[in-house]
């Protein structure tokens, strides 16, 4: 019912092949692997492409002409039968999106919402005055399988999952009668604003970039904000590489609280996934190549002179932040930094300022 | 006044005894699905002195005498059967020695497992003891009695195997102690004196326990759960023994549910790890996760889903909310390996039937020797229909294991009954023998292994 608007023509014509040529994972040029997978990928074709990808979602942003190779490598994986992960791990995953406990209460809003998604219970990460008036959704974390985007099951070659899904999610967000809907995290943004789209899946609201709400909050409590002064390093999600025109609200609101960015290798374009789901993949040594990026992209904080590892996806921080904070680097939510900044004490933080 | 009363009273305190209905209620029963039965008298006691005046009471008064721990069971087996003077030894609760260098704790028989682990945290961080997934308030002395196990039974066997001495009062009032304690030596071992197990796996029958010495084991600065899971349930005694075979795990369990969903069908492990170092850990991960299990990520049969760190015991407790009215009990067993594949299938099939979401675990015992595997289910406290369901299920299950060729692991009065239409009928007069002989006037705990 729903396809994938993908154009090989433009691929034919890409001078830069940026899509496979920027990659971090797969090593263009070496062993004879060249970059014009794409076009192969896209008729049908096998490609090394299929079996090597880690899925860092990295190359939806790299596509200089506005194609979608993730989508596309992620949909011949699924035709071709090419897990990225072993199977029990598609079948936990395909599992875990199932809503189980009742259907959840409803309120008509009428209005901007703040949708936590399938992160109920992480509400202590909205509290305080940037987030005052916000009506939120998606607070039982019983029922947030009703709200869950659906979109990691791009990691498991699964977009026929996401497909059948996803338009059922999106009509129980509709019941609430959001004008906006602001999303706790980017994955559902990128999936409202790019995947949807990009599968001809109806969005009946507009969707808002967690950090581009947070800057605009910051922007009109901005006499409240004292300059936080910590260097901080900021772990990309792989989400955030599908919208990736809103990546540069992590640097305004750095600049609008104060926070310093150190110059780090590992960053924007070329940050490193968190290695969450390169672990748990299926190819010899995914365990260990996970974790010499994890160390690589630490140490790269650290070397950096990070104080502080800002995070924006839950699951990075699950991933990364017990790693980061043994090598001295508080790992922090970007919603508790904003907080702190305007002089919030966030959750479980003994501040003296 | 109630002569007994007052006697107890006596020994102990009247603030310790209590004859009051809504008191003896209270202790009329445990957690789980066993008819309730009150006791006569509750008395709390504080000294091994106390016990014994009140056992040598009760054997005056020919009045039954139920010992109590945590009460945590969840077979009944503190539940009065015959009413009688129930103790509760919760009072006693001193840790009396931890031995650093000989690596031995030597505690009362009301010490609970999570006093003990918070003790050791506070006062002695390198060492540790292996506690059982029981709620924290559940006591060491009771966990060792009934062959409890806990997070180091892989490397260290049953937490009976793990003790090293015992003070126990005997049905007619004696003293003894066992180990080499008996002989005025430290508690450090419970070798090579004869063998006198007569006390472990007789629910409370044969005497009460007041102290005894456990072993423990270096506590690693870092320990975390790696988890592992796979589709094919035949897969899991193999997986089992390559883990097992590394010596790199702590506790390695199996399990399978219903609730949540994503796990439903599929055979999870979580596979403890401890280490000094980051260096040991990688070593350890390497030799599990790569060496002993690669084949099988490769092969798309089973999936890593990453480390942890920090453990949190697996409790089956968390299954008590499946239903309304958060109840739930489990058939313990202990049973060959090799068994898991048909313990899953027909214990899903029991849940299936009885209209209770399915909870199996199977924790490994020894090196691969053997597994504790439970069959979990909820009902609802309010609701008698639920409660008749689970019970019949608990039944059914307690038939299932024997037939598999396990043993019921803490059987309440019904897996009593089971074991004993079973058991080796020299074994069963020897029994009865050293029944008769501790407990001439039938006082301890009656109703269990009754007509032994």
């Amino acid at each position: 019912m729903y396809a994938l608007q993908f154009d090989e023509t433009r691929c034919l014509h890409c001078e830069s092949q940026d899509c496979l040529a920027k990659c971090q994972y797969i090593h263009i040029g070496k062993d004879g692997k060249q970059p014009g997978e794409m076009v192969r990928i896209a008729r049908g074709e096998d490609s090394f492409v299929l079996h090597e990808c880690v899925t860092c979602y990295a190359c939806e942003e790299y596509c200089p002409m506005g194609n979608h190779p993730f989508y596309l490598i992620v949909e011949r994986q699924e035709a071709l039968r090419i897990s990225p992960v072993p199977r029990p791990l598609v079948t936990r995953a395909v599992n875990l999106g199932i809503p189980f406990r009742g259907e959840p209460a409803v309120k008509e809003i009428n209005g901007p919402l703040l949708n936590m998604a399938a992160f109920s219970e992480l509400t202590h990460l909205i509290q305080g005055r940037l987030f005052e008036d916000l009506p939120v959704i998606s607070t039982d974390g019983r029922k947030m399988f009703h709200y869950f985007c659906q979109l990691m099951y791009l990691h498991y070659a699964r977009s026929s999952v996401i497909k059948e899904r996803l338009p059922g999610i999106i009509a129980t967000i509709e019941r609430h009668k959001p004008t906006e809907v602001v999303c706790f995290h980017d994955e559902c943004y990128g999936t409202y604003a790019s995947y949807c789209p990009a599968v001809g899946i109806d969005v009946p609201f507009t969707p808002v970039h967690f950090y581009e709400y947070l800057y605009d909050r910051l922007t009109e409590l901005k006499e409240l904000i004292k300059p936080v002064g910590i260097k901080v390093a900021y772990q990309r999600p792989c989400s955030s590489r599908l919208s990736p025109d809103k990546h540069r609200f992590v640097g305004k609101i750095f600049r609008l609280i104060g926070a310093e960015e150190v110059k780090r290798e590992f960053v924007d374009e070329n940050a490193l996934c968190c290695g969450g789901t390169i672990q748990g993949q299926g190819r010899e040594g995914s365990r260990k190549r996970a974790a010499e990026l994890q160390r690589k992209n630490v140490e790269d904080m650290k070397k950096a002179g990070a104080e502080v590892c800002v995070f924006n996806c839950p699951a990075c921080l699950q991933t990364l932040g017990g790693m980061v904070a043994r090598e001295g680097i508080r790992p922090v939510h970007m919603s508790d930094l904003c907080r702190f900044a305007i002089g919030e004490t966030p959750a479980g933080w003994e501040v003296t300022r | 006044m109630n002569a007994i009363y007052q006697a107890l009273a006596d020994i102990v305190d009247a603030e310790h005894v209590s004859d009051r209905p809504e008191e003896l209620y209270i202790y009329s029963f445990d957690l789980g699905t066993a008819e309730p039965h009150r006791p006569d008298y509750v008395v709390a006691p504080r000294t091994t002195g106390q016990v014994r005046e009140i056992v040598r009471l009760a054997n005056r008064e020919k009045v039954p005498v139920v010992p109590l721990g945590g009460g945590l069971s969840l077979a009944g087996l503190a539940v009065p059967l015959k009413g009688g003077i129930l103790i509760d030894l919760k009072r006693m609760d001193r840790i009396l020695e931890v031995n650093e260098k000989g690596r031995y704790a030597v505690l009362e028989c009301g010490v609970s497992q999570g006093q003990l682990t918070s003790y050791l945290a506070a006062h002695h961080p390198g060492l540790t003891h292996s506690e059982p997934g029981a709620p924290p308030a559940a006591t060491v002395a009771g966990n060792a009695l009934i062959h409890g196990q806990g997070d180091l039974a892989q490397p260290y066997g049953f937490n009976s195997d793990q003790v090293n001495g015992l003070e126990v009062v005997l049905p007619t009032g004696e003293v003894c102690r066992f180990g080499s304690c008996a002989i005025g030596a430290s508690w450090f071992t419970n070798h090579p004196l004869p063998d006198v197990g007569l006390f472990f796996g007789w629910c409370g029958t044969t005497g009460l326990i007041t102290k005894l010495s456990i072993r423990l084991y270096p506590a690693k600065r870092i320990r975390g759960v790696g988890q592992f899971v796979v589709e094919d349930e035949e897969l899991v005694p193999e997986i089992i023994g390559r883990v097992t075979g590394t010596q790199m795990a702590e506790d390695v369990i199996a399990y399978s549910r219903a609730i949540p969903p994503f796990g439903l069908g599929l055979q999870h492990f979580t596979v403890n790890i401890a280490a000094n170092s980051e260096k040991e850990l990688e070593f350890k991960q390497e030799l599990i996760w790569d060496d002993a299990l690669g084949e099988y990520i490769r092969r798309g049969d089973g999936g890593y889903l990453g480390f942890t760190r920090g453990l949190e015991h697996p409790q089956i407790s968390k299954t008590s909310d499946y239903k309304k009215g958060g109840g739930f009990e489990y058939v313990g067993s202990i049973m060959p390996i090799e068994k898991y594949p048909e313990c899953y299938r027909r214990g899903r099939e029991i849940s299936e039937r009885h209209d209770i979401p399915y909870t199996v675990t199977g924790r490994c015992v020894g090196v691969g020797h053997s597994m504790m595997f439970a069959w979990t289910y909820a009902f609802n406290r309010a609701d008698p229909e639920t409660m008749r369901q689970a019970r019949e299920a608990l039944h059914e299950t307690d038939d299932l294991v024997l037939e598999l060729g396990g043993v019921i692991w803490k059987p309440g009065t019904y897996g009593q009954q089971l074991i004993l239409g079973r058991l080796d009928p020299g074994t069963r007069a020897l029994m009865r023998r050293i029944k008769e002989v501790l407990d001439p006037g039938g006082i301890m705990n009656p109703g269990n292994w009754e007509g032994i």
